[in-house]
């Protein structure tokens, strides 16, 4: 078997010394739709109700060699959401949810992104919503990297987080069940 | 205080078929409006917030058969001459206020309408019968079929107001026929 394992692992080493090391910059692929922005929050105590934000934009840096100097912003048009009811997204929109009229965008920028080593981070960063910013925590865990078939190069990550609605000022009652939000954001960005 | 007893308009006067048609759409309007203004204030947890929605839905739906069922009527019937009494200037402003009240009756319910269906989803009648979407016309259609809804609702009242007080004014202080011919009483002889 040693013998067997150890070109192997040569092979890769020598693979891992040969693929380029880049800072590279990267821009979320909304374009291609290989990426959203959802959320889900309790409905009464027995099940979720999901939905998510169709239109946003985003870029990201991510250097494997150097993952902690990582960078991400988002910004989201909070006039595109989407629970799969045109009556709900309308009462969402309105003032005693996201109030759209008066804060049309919600973004996330990233203050600092801590690689555990293991495909998984801590990303930390100041969201906007509902004219409030405040701090959130997502886990991130790499999706994966690689060449598309297309010419291209691309890198992928999922996050997830959780607040109360209450921190951004949106407090309308839904009942005690439904005072977190969770989000969960699927990325792919392209090299730019 | 005697009562007309012919269901069709005549040259000079309206039939039970219109009066009962006007008064039947002056109800419903008047009910519609502060229903839909309680619907606004609802919260999620209360008691009606599924069924007055639903009640309103249907009976707007009742009321557009009703208002084709009108528009039909009045095309088939004679209408009745403008009173003899009424200058040109108070026939004019009459007929533009009138065009008004159906325009806006006809947008009320069409904005309404497309608000409950932007996502294709029907609306059901007391659960009795669904009326079909039809496809969204516009990005956020619930968005603004609800804006437009609220202000040619809001409008649609003010103006009904004013030709109601335009119809006392005509009784009491004109005392012509104006507002007799729409209860069915017959001219004082």
């Amino acid at each position: 078997m040693k013998n067997v394992l150890k070109p192997s692992i040569a092979f890769a080493g020598l693979l891992l010394a040969a693929s380029p090391v880049y800072a590279a910059d990267y821009v979320i692929d909304t374009k291609g739709a290989h990426a959203s922005v959802e959320f889900r929050i309790n409905h009464l105590g027995v099940s979720w109700l999901k939905g998510r934000f169709n239109t946003f934009n985003g870029e990201f840096s991510y250097d494997e060699s150097n993952p902690n100097a990582s960078k991400v912003n988002v910004e989201i048009d909070t006039t595109s959401i989407d629970s799969n009811h045109a009556e709900r997204d309308k009462h969402l929109r309105s003032a005693d949810f996201l109030d759209v009229k008066s804060f049309p965008k919600a973004k996330f920028v990233s203050t600092q992104y801590t690689d555990k080593g293991d495909g998984t981070a801590t990303l930390e960063g100041e969201l906007t919503l509902h004219g409030v910013t405040k701090p959130v925590t997502l886990a991130v865990s790499k999706v994966g990297e690689g060449k598309d078939p297309w010419g291209g190069y691309r890198a992928g990550f999922e996050g997830t987080t959780e607040f109360k609605l209450k921190d951004f000022g949106i407090d309308y009652n839904l009942g005690p069940a439904a005072e977190t939000i969770y989000m969960n954001l699927y990325v792919e960005g392209i090299r730019k | 205080m005697a009562s007309i007893k012919h269901i069709r308009n005549t040259t000079t006067t309206y039939g039970l078929g219109a009066i009962a048609l006007h008064w039947v759409v002056a109800l419903l309007v008047f009910g519609l409006y502060p229903l839909g203004l309680y619907i606004d204030s609802l919260s999620y947890y209360d008691p009606a917030y599924r069924t007055v929605p639903n009640w309103h839905k249907s009976i707007g739906i009742i009321l557009a058969v009703i208002l084709v069922t009108r528009i039909i009527w009045r095309a088939i019937n004679p209408h009745p001459e403008s009173i003899k009494t009424h200058s040109n200037a108070i026939r004019l402003i009459t007929k533009l206020g009138h065009i008004g009240l159906y325009l806006l009756l006809i947008l009320v319910l069409m904005s309404g309408y497309m608000i409950s269906t932007a996502d294709g989803r029907p609306i059901s009648v007391f659960n009795w019968f669904d009326i079909p979407a039809l496809p969204a016309l516009i990005e956020q259609q619930e968005d603004i079929a609800g804006e437009i809804h609220f202000i040619s609702a809001t409008t649609l009242i003010t103006l009904s107001l004013l030709h109601a007080a335009a119809a006392l004014k005509h009784h009491f202080i004109d005392k012509d026929n104006t507002l007799r011919r729409m209860l069915g009483t017959k001219e004082p002889s």
